[in-house]
């Protein structure tokens, strides 16, 4: 049975079996609402994809370097790191953080009034790098020879831990897509099971006057296909006006009100009603053709 | 065309048919008889491969139905037209679209064979019923209707379970006369009937061998007949 067989239909053999009542009403529900889930699983696994490749690679190309020393020792260890910054290979530039900087750091945790001249912080040097980076390694053997009190951290021990969020949420995204289809899958057949099952009569009279099983199943595919496609398309553009209703991404909003598609990314949404009637066409017709097999 | 060797039919446990043999030839008239339940409808189900041989070698039109596919078995079965006990119909169509029904699911044009279809249809006397639901009809009208739906891809054989069963005399003979008509054409005719009234006043009509199926097994009837 190719597409294009089932795009022209056969008035004839659409009329040999008769309409199968509630079973329509349940794809097209079904498929639907599958059509409108999988749209905000789509837009979660996009999304979640933006935020990995936004976390790696805004995380990837910064780094701190932060000198704990006494007092008087803080300036000279802090000017010497900065020269050694300065001097190592892949560090596009280096600043030490001013004293605003840091209180606007802190303020979070202590308030705006913390009075930082009376507290030991540790100053702070911003590192930028290229797109090849610098040799961590080798920038903390000297680090540690010229300042002692210098600590480089590169915010991998943090990043990697959000950046594999993101990528697993983005995989639970294709997942739960997988899992839709699938269960779009059984509900379709379980529909296409009970309209066979209610046209067993039809069945039975049509293969003793000479039916092919295809013929018969191509009936109940070609209604069962439609009524997905036609669901599905309904379900993805509500589910699509749905998203484009979000309230816009804000910076106070973070990941949440980042839920969405960018660009290109609308045009996703268009494959879900192909896929539905790929499922429904690939359900009904093996559920009709073991039905079939059932009918001598 | 239709070629029974040694053929059985179990089911249950039990044997329905034991070593039946026959060979249908063609323009051949054959009636079927027996008691309610001596295995005729089974018969004739094994000879349009609506059930499988337990036992024994079933051929249609020279081909091993065991060896069959489904597709293969669908285009025999264009072949034969079948007048069924219970004259299943499709009750959302026309009697004139169920008549039509094989030319329909063979993928034939149905509008280019409607002057066929409307002297079939007189033929057996449905004219003013055509347009009718088959549950609108008397039993004799569905039997003519399975018997015009059976003849209407112009079959070889033509195999009719108890076509007579639930219409009045002068229905049966009208009925009777259509088949012997048929047979006269060149088509091959097995009816299983357990009416012998029926059998002998058609055997005034047309040279037919009488079957019986009796303990199982199917033998040639005997002068009584």
């Amino acid at each position: 049975m190719s597409a294009s067989e089932l795009a022209s239909g056969d008035r004839a053999a659409d009329r040999v079996v008769p309409p199968t009542g509630f079973t329509a009403t349940l794809t097209t529900f079904t498929a639907g609402a599958m059509a409108f889930l999988a749209v905000f699983a789509l837009a979660l696994s996009l999304a979640t994809g933006r935020l990995a490749e936004r976390w790696a690679s805004e995380l990837a190309q910064t780094s701190t370097v932060r000198i704990s020393a006494p007092i008087e020792e803080l300036e000279a260890q802090t000017l010497a790191a900065q020269e050694v910054l300065r001097t190592t290979q892949g560090v596009v530039r280096s600043r030490i953080m001013s004293e605003e900087e840091q209180m606007l750091l802190l303020e979070p945790w202590f308030g705006p009034d913390l009075p930082l001249e009376d507290l030991p912080i540790p100053r702070l040097i911003e590192v930028v790098e290229d797109e090849n980076g610098y040799d961590a390694a080798g920038l903390r053997l000297r680090l540690a020879g010229e300042a002692p009190g210098a600590f480089l951290d590169d915010h991998t021990r943090w990043r990697r831990p959000l950046v594999d969020a993101a990528n697993r949420l983005r995989g639970l995204g294709w997942i739960a897509i997988a899992l839709i289809a699938l269960s779009t899958a059984a509900m379709i057949t379980l529909a296409a099971r009970a309209a066979l099952a209610a046209n067993a009569q039809v069945i039975r009279v049509t293969r003793l006057v000479g039916a092919r099983d295809v013929y018969i199943a191509r009936a109940f595919v070609r209604r069962f296909t439609i009524r997905a496609l036609l669901g599905a398309a309904v379900g993805s553009a509500a589910g699509c006006i749905a998203i484009a209703l979000l309230p816009s991404a804000a910076d106070e909003g973070a990941f949440l009100t980042g839920l969405g598609f960018q660009g290109w990314h609308w045009l996703w949404p268009l494959t879900i009603p192909p896929l539905a009637a790929l499922v429904a066409f690939w359900a009904t017709r093996s559920a009709a053709l073991r039905t079939l097999n059932e009918v001598t | 065309m239709i070629e029974l060797e040694n053929v059985a039919y179990s089911y249950g446990g039990g044997d329905l048919l034991t070593d039946v043999s026959l060979r249908l030839q063609p323009g051949s008239f054959h009636f079927l008889t027996g008691p309610s339940g001596a295995g005729k409808s089974t018969f004739l189900k094994l000879c349009y491969m609506e059930l499988a041989a337990s036992k024994g070698l079933v051929q249609v039109f020279d081909q091993d139905v065991a060896t069959l596919g489904r597709d293969q078995i669908a285009l025999a079965r264009r072949r034969i037209g079948v007048v069924h006990q219970e004259c299943a119909f499709l009750d959302h169509l026309s009697v004139a679209e169920n008549i039509a029904l094989p030319l329909t699911v063979a993928g034939r044009d149905v509008a280019a064979e409607s002057q066929n279809l409307s002297d079939l249809i007189n033929w057996v006397g449905l004219s003013a019923q055509q347009n009718q639901l088959p549950p609108e009809l008397s039993g004799g009208e569905r039997q003519r209707a399975a018997l015009a739906r059976a003849v209407i891809m112009g079959p070889d054989v033509i195999l009719a379970d108890e076509p007579t069963g639930n219409v009045d005399w002068e229905m049966s003979q009208r009925l009777m006369s259509l088949l012997i008509e048929l047979n006269k054409m060149g088509k091959s005719v097995l009816i299983a009937t357990h009416d012998l009234n029926l059998i002998r006043t058609t055997k005034v009509q047309v040279s037919a061998r009488v079957l019986r199926i009796k303990d199982r097994r199917l033998q040639l009837a005997g002068a009584d007949l």
